[in-house]
Order: C-alpha cells, then structure tokens, then sequence
C-alpha cells in the first residue's frame, strides 16, 4: 500500500508516494533526489541525517515519511540564500569544521536551529547543542569553532 | 536495517485510534515520538503487524499545570515539557530529568509518555515518576483507567499497558512547599543510558529538618527502585544528616546487573556515591 | 593574487560543495539502482547444511538471489592474500559468499537482489540457512590453548610467526642482554580491539553497458580494485573502471579490497545487465567488514641506572580475526615502530598473528603503532617508575640525537625496506612538549595525573603514486592523481602544490583522485602516503610542465628560458613585467592545430605564421599539449614524529576520567597546509581518545559481537573530546623533493599510552590494559 503525501522541502511542495514504512531519510534521498542528507546509522545515534522538521532539528532515520505528511521540511540543500551559503556554512569552510563531508549536513541542520535559538551560545551550549552528532574525522574541536564563527557572522549581518 | 512491513494507521482522533487499537489487540503497537521504537523496526528487532500512528490526534498534544502538579500528554514531546517554566516552577525534577535523556536532538521528537510505556529501566522518566508517586492514564475503547506508578512498571521494557489500550497522558505531582529535587547520573558518554542514576526529593519541615527523603535509582534494577529513606535522616537538620549512612541503606536495596559497560559491583558502588550527591542536592534546593 | 600557496591556511576546494549537499557519495549514485542486501551468518563457527530460498521467492520486487554455488570460475575462489609474506605460513581468505563453514557472524552466506533495499532485507529474512554448529575460538590467548580451530588445516590457530632480532654493538641477544643488565622488568599488556568506524559505510555501484564495466567503490584504492575485478571477472583491463567517489571516511578500512561485495555486485550487474548498488549498513559494518587493535604483549626490558634501555624482548600475540587477507602488516609495523625515537641497544621481537572466529583484523588509523607506542611508552614510564627518575628524562637518555640521522634501526620495515629514520630533532620536540604543556611546573596530586607519548611514524611508503598535470587552452590546470581521498583535503593541498610550481592561482587549478578514467596507475591511500607520495609526484609533473611552458615562452618572448618566471598564470622574464605570454597562450602554442574554434586556438593555426619550416611542427622528442605525468617513487619511507602530553582528572568517587589539557608537537617535515594537517591530528587524537577510554568490540564467548552498533560501540560525541592544544615543528625529509612527511595517522597514534601514564600518574596504580572504563578504574582501585 503507498501513501500520497505532501512535504514542503526546502520550500518547495513535493509529492510523493510512499509506502507507510519509507524513512523520511529515505523519502529525501531516493524519492526526491535530496541527497545532501546522509544517512550513517539508522538508529538515531550518529546525527549524519539530522533534518529541520517544522525548523526543529530531527532524525530523520527515526522518522517514517507518512507521519510528516504536510509538514515543513530543510534539509541541507535548502541552508544556502540566494546570495550563497549561509553563515552557518561559510564558517565550517573558514574554519575547517569538516574532512569527508558526510556527518556536515547533520552538523549544519543542528548548529542552524540552535543558533536561531540562541545566537550568542557559551561553549559548554555549543557543546551540549552538537552532543548528539558524531564525527569521525574531526575531532570536534573545528567544529565548536565553526559554531562561534557562525554566530559572530550572523550577529554581523544583523547589525548591518 | 529497514523496518519489515506493517500495516499503517494514523487516525485523527482518539476514538477512532483507540477502535483501531481494540481491533489490533497486541498485533497493534503506537508510534508516538519514535525514538525508541524505530531503531527497534529499523534493526528489525521489533516487527509489528500494524502500526498505530498517533501523530495527528491533536487531542493528545497539551501540557499543562494542574492544581496537584502537571499533566502531559502523550504527544507532548521532550523537549517542549524541559523549555516550559510553568513545568519547571511547579515541579522541578522534570527539567532535571529531561536534559539528561539522550541528545537535544532526539528530545525534540521523543515523547515524555512514550518513555513511560517504553519502561526502559535505565531511563529519567519512568524513575521520576515513580519518584513522585505519579501515574499514567491508559485509555481503551470504552473506559479510561489510571495506573499509578508503582504498579505501571512490572520489568525490563514491560508495562501495565495492556493490548489495546494507549497511553493518553501521564501526571506528575507537583513538588511540595519546601521540598528539593535533584537527579544525577554517570553515563559513559553524556547522553547515553545512565549506567546508575539517583533521584531524590527531600522536604524540610519550618525548623529546616529533614521531615521527608525518598530516592529512586535507575539502571540497576528491573524497574525503577524507589526508596523512602525519611526514617534514616531522623529529622536532622540537613547539613548533619549521614548522607553516607542513607546511601548505603539505599545500596543496599539495588540489584545491579552487569554488562558490557560496567559490572554490577561498580553499579553498586555508583548507586552509594549517586544517592549521597542527589540528597545532598535536594535538600539545598529544599532550603 | 599569490600563488606562493605551499604552507599557507588555504580554505578547502572540497567544501562548497560538501557543505551544500552537493557532495556525491557512493548511496548517491544510481538512484535508479536494483538494491543488494545478504544473508549473513549469525554464528561465530558453523557448517552450512541447507540453505532454503523458497520462502523468498515469493517477496515482491525480488530480482535474484545467490550462494556460493552460483559462483562461477574465479568468482568462487576465496578472495586474494592481498600482502603475502614468507612469515605467514598459513594465510587464509574467505570466500565472497561463504562455501562450506562460515568463520565469523556477519561472514557473507546468500546474496539478494531486489527492487529496493527494504524488499532485499524482506527476502533476507525469509531465506532459511541450516547450521551445524562448531566450537567458536573467541579470545587471543583461548586461541593459542584451544583445541578448536578456526581454520581446520591451521594447526593452533597461528597464522604467522615472524622474529626480528637486532643484536647489540658487541653482538649480544637482547636476551643475554637482558640478563645481564642492572635493572630489569617484565611485564604484560593488553589492548583491545576498535576499529575504523567511518560515518560512511562501504559500498559498491556496478553498471555494466554490454562492453565496459564501471564501479563506484568507496574504497581506499580505485586502481587495485579495479585490477582485482578485471582479473575476477576476466575482463580486459581498458574495459573496467572504477571510481572513488565522495568517500565519507576511510581511516584504514576502506584499504582493503577487494571486499566480497567489490566482486559479487559488478558480477551480478553483468549477469543481469542491471545496474546494482550495494550500500552497507551500520550493523554490516560492524559485523562484516575489520577490526583492528587486539594484542597481548609480554615485555622483558633491561636497563642501567641512567635508565638507558640496554635490551628489550617483546612477545606479541596478535588476534587477526578470521582471515588475513591483508597479510600481517599491521603486526609488522607493531613490531617495528615500537621502537619509535629511541635507540635500544639490543631487540628482539616476536609475533604470532592468531586466528579467531571474530571479524577480520586489518590496518585502522596508526595500523599497529598505538599498540606498539603502548608497549615502548608504557616501558618507558615503568623504568622511569622503577629509578625514580622523571619519565621525561628517561625517554631524553634514549632519544636518537639530531646528529645521528638517518639511523639504522637494522630492521625490515613494512615496505620490506631497511627501516632508516630520515630526519627529525627529538630533544628539541620534547622541549617543546613540556613547554606547552607546562610540564616542569606541573604539581600531582591524588586524582590529577599527568603523561606523556613520543612515537616515530614511518609514513610515506611505496612503491609509487604518479601526477598527470594538464593546462587547457583556457589557461585552466587539470590535476590528476591515481590515489583516493576520504576527507584529507587532497583537492585542496595538491592545488597547493601546482599553484606553487606552476605560479598559477589555485582557482584555476582542479584536482581529480581516485577515478581509473583519468589516472590508471596507483598504490591507495594508506599510511600517511598520500601527501609525501602523490604529493611529489604532482610537484615532478608540474616541474616537467613548467619546464616545456618556459621554453615555448622563451621561443614566443624570444627570451632565454632562463630569465623566464610564471606567476598569476603568465610567464614573464624577471623584472620585465611587459614581456609575458598567459599560459593559456602557451597551451595553444604547444599544441599545433588544423582546426580552430576561436581566437584563443586561431593563434596556433598552420596559417598562423611563426613556424619553423626546418622541423616538424611537433618536434622531435616532443609531445602535443602543456601537459606533464610523473611519478615519484620513493627510496624508502619517511619517518615523522610526534610527542603528546595530556593532564587527566580522576573523580574519587565514580571513577570517572576527564581530560582536562591534550597538547601535541608534531613534525610532518614541511607543512603544506597547517589548518588542514591540524585537522588531521584533531581528528587522530579524537579517535585515540575513542580507543583509550571508550571503544571496545566486546565479544562474548559465543564470538557475538555484543555491541555493533553506535549505542553500545561508543564513539566519543563532541562532549567527550578535550580541547587540543598543538605545536609543530618543521625537519624537512631530505629523502623527497618537498622535504614532507606523512601526518594522516600521526593523531591517533600515542594517545593511549598518553592516557594510561597520566591515569597512572593521578591513580598510583598501573595501567596495563586499554581502554580503561570507569567501571575498570574502580576495580582497580579496590584491588582487582
């Protein structure tokens, strides 16, 4: 049995059809071709396919497609403006908070949200923010860093 | 790892999800948050025949202060009940509780009552619950019955919930006046299952003496391990209480198990230092 | 615009696309895909009786399902020793789906392909395989005693036994030696098994066109996979390709190849005429891929008062899981880089490499050196323990001193060549440590401890990688290099390098690795190598380019090439600025045409005026186009080094271990990039971190693996890694044109001995064993 259902990803309404146990991080990838969501784990541990849901961060391995049928949805490809990457990504590349790429995606979904909820975070809520992504490659330490540069970069374009 | 087929449901309110419920009777399982349930399908571990998904029943989202405490219900998710300072002010030890279970991430989905019906006896909520002497409503085509906390949880990831029935809401009784609460725990990683936790509420009385402590424990027992341990504290003021002496009566009540992560006696051992920390604490916010 | 860009903090090429989803991954590919899932063994040790597929048959959207005896010719063969050694007397492989026993859970048993991977995993679970059960051989040391065997034809499970001995001066055995000696010690450690954990599983893409077959792999090595197909599936070499996409981390395991998958999916792509991607899961990763890490070390070491270590005798017994298909490197370099930045005055070494009925044990990050370092470092502290004397000093009374490079060490490397240390200044390395960490002015307590780990890391090894640098007509250059990137920043740091040769802005440069279409020959990307080998290739390359732009610039300027210089893409002569031609200009020139198609390309035209009439127009000796391939090919490796210090906090209560300070000196030669080498060794300390207090593959006696998956195998979070305070220090390798040393590995390698010293320094107890867990320290504490 498939389901037709209507997600808003990146601002654009997709439809789709899916059967009722389609992982939303599955629906993303392979129905609609949004393969910038990478999938690591599929037991919630990692991060690797952490998603904006309504523009809170989730799982979206832990997540099935029909459940968030009509629901807003970004992803990583829907991060950038029209005027090119956002802050949060221009400061992972000037601060060299990523090596292979594959857990970044998750890495930016989750800093986005919680720098929209707190734009000046300490490091112990940077920290806590990112606690549920792993990555492999750096060691975190750049990526803290990323998260503090991001932050000073949108304060900046605010103040202008 | 993806999940085996089921048959899916996703009724729109909670008459027509308690009729589909009775009619799966225990081929049916709920999806609510999904945090702990979807691994268990992904992993096909856990392959239901249908599946209940409650998301759109809106009925089920509200929290709120009650007179006697708070009363959440079953969509209400993590971490909107740990962002909420009428929670916070009336009963303290949710907030506690909550920002130690897994990441803000997975907060932002799992749901406090589906927790409660998950029973894992290494988790915050089911402890905090049966703390506070709380309990769960279960709904059921036909009737609605409150099952308190003390008997809601009968194992290892095994409630009172019966086939059929769901859980609508869960209540939490408010903190009483001069009363403090406290949960620590030590876990390998932050955010994984506690290898032991202690919570504890303590009440001082107008002369700052300890009239009432219980702890509860998590993660070496079957279920929660709840504990009044008021009798030890022999209405001491607080800063001469023998909290060593409390926490070793405490100790010894915890039937630890080990695993890959840590041996039972060690768990033990936590369990001592824990209820010293989480007393402690209690009863300083108690003052 | 500067294009002076080797050792400057340039930002990433990869990144704009990595960090806008663009980034294509190997599940990225082939949407249109039939999926492949397997059946795999649930036992450690077993006899396939039956396996019954009908219950499967009737699963929707199933395409094909295979055993062993649907294999053909080579396919059927057990896959290749890929390392043989005259030591490893007894090397076995698996087969790709298993024939017969399987010997690990997770060892591959029945092959599935259906429309999508959810139904693959319905059939899965549908098809029946009968077992007999066999008697599991779980634990290094119950392998040696067991009567069971993991292989029936390999008597006590011992794959390989290698002794290396290097006598003293005066020609004594370690052993004689150590009997002699002052002061001696013996000693036991342990180490348990990690393993490399990409975020990025494995995974293979097939397409098969009736002609040519092409592979996506997310492998370490698209060459030698792409050798090892043709040769399994009997195809002419120029009609396989294989590429390396995105890889989403390698750390090691992706080296190995080829994987039953890298065979068993192009095969089925051809058979069906389909094309098929196989994307592995957590739990198959776990289960089904390598290990690395488990030893049991017996040490013995005599020393003088100064605490000169006068000989040393380890015993090594390594647990190579199942199969060795990757030989045993990884205990050859145990037992070789345990030696790291001292002088020893007599070894000896011995290895057995045991087999076990647990997952395949194959290089992870450092590939035996942590172990090693654990062994060297450990000793270290204990002789220092044992005089009295501060564990700085003692490892200062052993150092090899500036002056006395290269050194000898007089034992076989892992490349099968003499292990020389190049180059390198460890007193001055470790004062630096100390200054960083504030070593002298540090003051113990109970609770508070402090350590410290030096290691030499032969890195850059052979036999060869090769460069092929094009300029285009468009004044763009075209970098290629046969070996693979898994997050490195290849992209970025070969751009580094052609910009600096060739004088041309890195924005115009690209890079391509890892794709067999655009460069055929190479090793991988392993051992630190990528940078010291391809990296000098690429400089050689660029020099040929440079050399033959000059000279048609010469020609065009009428200047002697020996006044000329390149810099912003256009060759001018020195100190006249006027007087320059774009490299554009010259690609045209080199290139002689019939045909033009615009301005650029009407300049080199036959009508164009400016030939010579007395030669061809390509000259003898020759070749059209601005292009350059080279290849570097080095004597022997090169030897970087590091020295780590860290201060730990030990709760009284919970026993609980925190790092509160990590500081690391590193020396990787001449840095090209110093943010991108920092990462590196972020990263490397991260995953050391992982390896000291967290990560264990914890097999119970049955040989399941009780914790596969990222609940219970516990990568450390963001939460659990301390802020890394790092330091470098520069010798260059006089063994490469660059002067550079390998840094990939450098990270991880002395991080447990690290933290042991300091766990031991803040508990006064010893630490023999890692990972140590708090549960572990507490059990220690109380005595056992």
């Amino acid at each position: 049995m498939r389901y037709d259902i209507t997600l808003v990803v990146n601002g654009i309404v997709r439809r789709v059809g899916v059967p009722a146990r389609r992982l939303l991080s599955d629906c993303l990838r392979h129905d609609l071709g949004l393969t910038g969501t990478h999938v690591g784990c599929e037991h919630g541990v990692c991060g690797c396919c952490t998603v904006l849901l309504d523009g809170e961060p989730v799982r979206s391995c832990l997540t099935f497609a029909v459940t968030v049928d009509g629901r807003q949805i970004t992803t990583v490809e829907g991060l950038a403006g029209p005027e090119g990457m956002s802050p949060v990504q221009r400061a992972f590349a000037e601060c060299h908070g990523l090596q292979c790429g594959f857990c970044t995606p998750g890495f930016l979904c989750t800093a986005t949200a919680l720098l929209r909820q707190n734009p000046t975070p300490t490091d112990e809520e940077v920290l806590e923010g990112i606690s549920g992504n792993l990555c492999r490659c750096t060691g975190y330490q750049n990526i803290v860093k990323s998260v503090h540069r991001a932050a000073e970069l949108m304060a900046e374009e605010e103040g202008r | 790892m993806k999940p085996a087929p089921f048959d899916y449901y996703a009724p729109r309110d909670l008459g027509e999800a308690l009729d589909v419920l009775a009619e799966a009777g225990e081929h049916g399982k709920v999806l609510a948050g999904g945090q702990s349930l979807i691994p268990l399908l992904n992993m096909r571990l856990a392959a239901p025949e249908r599946l209940v998904d409650i998301n759109r029943i809106a009925s089920l989202e509200p929290f709120e202060v009650t007179p006697d405490g708070v009363r959440i219900g079953a969509l209400a998710r993590h971490s909107q009940v740990e962002r909420s300072e009428g929670i916070a002010a009336v009963q303290p030890l949710l907030r506690q509780a909550l920002r130690l279970v897994a990441h803000p991430v997975i907060r932002n989905r799992g749901t406090v009552v589906g927790s409660l019906v998950h029973a894992d006896p290494a988790a915050e909520l089911p402890a905090v619950l049966a703390l506070l002497g709380g309990s769960v409503r279960l709904a059921r085509a036909g009737g609605v019955r409150d099952v308190p906390a003390g008997e809601f949880f009968t194992g290892p990831l095994e409630s009172a919930l019966e086939p059929g029935e769901l859980a609508v809401s869960a209540h939490f009784p408010r903190l009483p006046e001069r009363t403090g609460s406290s949960f620590v725990e030590v876990a390998r990683r932050h955010g994984d299952y506690a290898l032991a936790g202690v919570a504890a509420v303590v009440t001082v009385d107008d002369d700052l003496r300890v009239s009432e402590a219980r702890v509860v424990c998590v993660g070496v027992g079957p279920v929660p391990l709840t504990a009044d341990v008021s009798g030890w504290c022999e209405r001491r003021p607080a800063s001469t209480v023998d909290w060593a002496a409390v926490a070793r009566a405490v100790q010894d009540r915890t039937e630890p198990e080990a695993d890959i992560h840590a041996t039972a006696e060690y768990r033990r051992h936590l369990v001592g230092v824990l209820a010293v920390r989480a007393l402690t604490e209690a009863a300083r916010h108690a003052l | 615009m500067t294009t002076r860009l080797f050792g400057e903090r340039v930002q990433r090429k990869e990144d704009p696309r990595l960090l806008t989803g663009q980034g294509r991954f190997l599940d990225d590919l082939g949407p249109d895909a039939l999926a492949v899932a397997f059946v795999r063994s649930p036992h450690a040790h077993a006899r396939i009786l039956d396996i019954d597929v009908s219950a499967a048959l009737d699963v929707e959207g199933l395409v094909a399902v295979y055993t062993w005896e649907d294999l053909p010719g080579l396919v059927a063969e057990p896959l290749p020793l890929l390392i043989p050694h005259p030591a490893l007397t007894h090397g076995r492989t698996a087969y790709p789906l298993a024939r017969e026993v399987v010997r690990h859970v997770g060892e591959p048993v029945v092959m599935v392909v259906a429309e999508d991977r959810y139904l693959a995993e319905d059939a899965c679970a549908l098809i029946r395989v009968d077992y007999e059960l066999l008697k599991p051989v779980v634990g290094i040391e119950e392998a040696v005693h067991s009567a069971a065997l993991v292989h029936e034809d390999v008597p006590g499970n011992v794959g390989a036994r290698l002794v290396q001995e290097v006598p003293s001066r005066s020609g004594q055995s370690a052993r004689e030696v150590i009997e002699s000696a002052p002061h001696t010690l013996a000693f036991r450690l342990d180490i348990e098994r990690s393993a490399s954990s990409p975020l990025e599983g494995r995974g293979v893409h097939a397409r098969w066109d009736g002609t040519d077959l092409r592979v996506h792999s997310s492998t370490q090595t698209s060459t030698s996979v792409r050798m090892a197909i043709a040769a399994k599936l009997g195809l002419p070499l120029p009609h396989v390709e294989v590429i390396a996409p995105d890889v989403g981390g390698g750390f090691g395991v992706k080296i190995v190849h080829p994987w039953p998958e890298e065979i068993l999916v192009p095969w089925a792509a051809m058979l069906l005429d389909r094309e098929l991607k196989w994307t592995e899961d957590r739990r198959e990763h776990f289960i089904s891929s390598a290990h690395e890490r488990g030893q049991v070390q017996f040490v013995r070491v005599g020393f003088d008062d100064d605490g000169h270590v006068l000989g040393l005798e380890v015993t090594i017994l390594h647990d190579h899981g199942a199969y060795t298909p990757y030989g045993i490197i990884v205990p050859i370099i145990t037992s070789t880089q345990l030696l790291g930045p001292y002088k020893i005055g007599s070894y000896r070494v011995e290895f057995s490499s045991i087999y076990t009925n647990t997952v395949q044990v194959t290089p992870y990050r450092g590939a035996g050196r942590p172990q090693g370092v654990f062994c060297m470092e450990r000793t270290m502290d204990k002789i220092a323990a044992h005089l009295g004397k501060d564990r700085t000093e003692v490892r200062a009374a052993n150092f090899i001193q500036p002056s006395e490079f290269p050194y000898d060490q007089g034992m076989i490397f892992q490349d099968g060549r003499p292990l020389i240390y190049d180059s390198g200044d460890y007193p001055a390395m470790l004062a630096k440590l100390k200054e960083l960490i504030g070593w002298d002015s540090f003051v113990p307590r109970k609770g508070l401890g402090i350590g410290i780990g030096c290691y030499v890391e032969g890195t850059g090894v052979g036999p060869y990688e090769g460069g092929h640098v094009q300029v285009t007509s468009d004044g763009r250059v075209h970098v290629s290099t046969g070996l693979t990137s898994q997050g490195q920043g290849h992209e970025t740091v070969f751009a580094q390098i052609a910009a600096t040769e060739l004088g041309v802005p890195i924005e115009r440069i690209s890079v391509v690795t890892g794709d067999t279409r655009r460069f055929g020959y190479a090793v991988g990307t392993f051992a630190s190598r990528a940078a010291v080998v391809s990296g000098n290739a690429i400089a050689l390359a660029c020099r040929k380019v440079r050399e033959k732009a000059l000279r048609i610039a010469a020609e065009a300027l009428e200047a002697d090439p020996a006044d000329l210089e390149i810099s912003d893409g256009l060759v001018h002569v020195a100190g006249a600025p006027g007087a320059s031609i774009p490299l554009s200009t010259v690609a045209v020139l080199s290139n002689p045409l019939r045909y033009s198609f615009d301005a650029e390309t009407a300049r080199a035209g036959q009508f164009a005026g400016g030939a010579s009439f007395d030669r061809p127009p390509v000259a003898e000796g020759e070749e059209p186009g601005l292009e350059g391939r080279d290849y570097y090919s080095p004597l022997r490796s090169t030897f970087a080094a590091g020295m780590h210090a860290a201060i730990v906090e030990t709760d009284p209560d919970t026993a609980e271990i925190r790092i509160l300070r990590y500081a690391v000196v590193h020396d990787c030669g001449r840095l090209i990039n110093p943010m991108i080498v920092e990462g590196q060794i972020h990263g490397g300390v991260a995953q050391g971190v992982g390896g000291a207090l967290y990560e264990r593959m914890a097999y119970d006696s049955h040989g399941q693996l009780l914790n596969a998956s990222f609940m219970d195998f516990l990568m450390p979070y963001a939460t659990e890694i301390p802020r890394i305070e790092t330091d470098h220090l520069e010798t260059p390798s006089p063994l490469n044109p660059l002067g550079i040393k390998g840094a990939g590995e450098a990270g991880v390698i002395p991080v447990a001995a690290v933290i042991a010293g300091a766990v031991e320094d803040a508990e006064g107890l010893p630490i023999d064993r890692m990972p140590i867990s708090p549960s572990e320290l507490f059990h220690l504490r109380s005595g056992g």
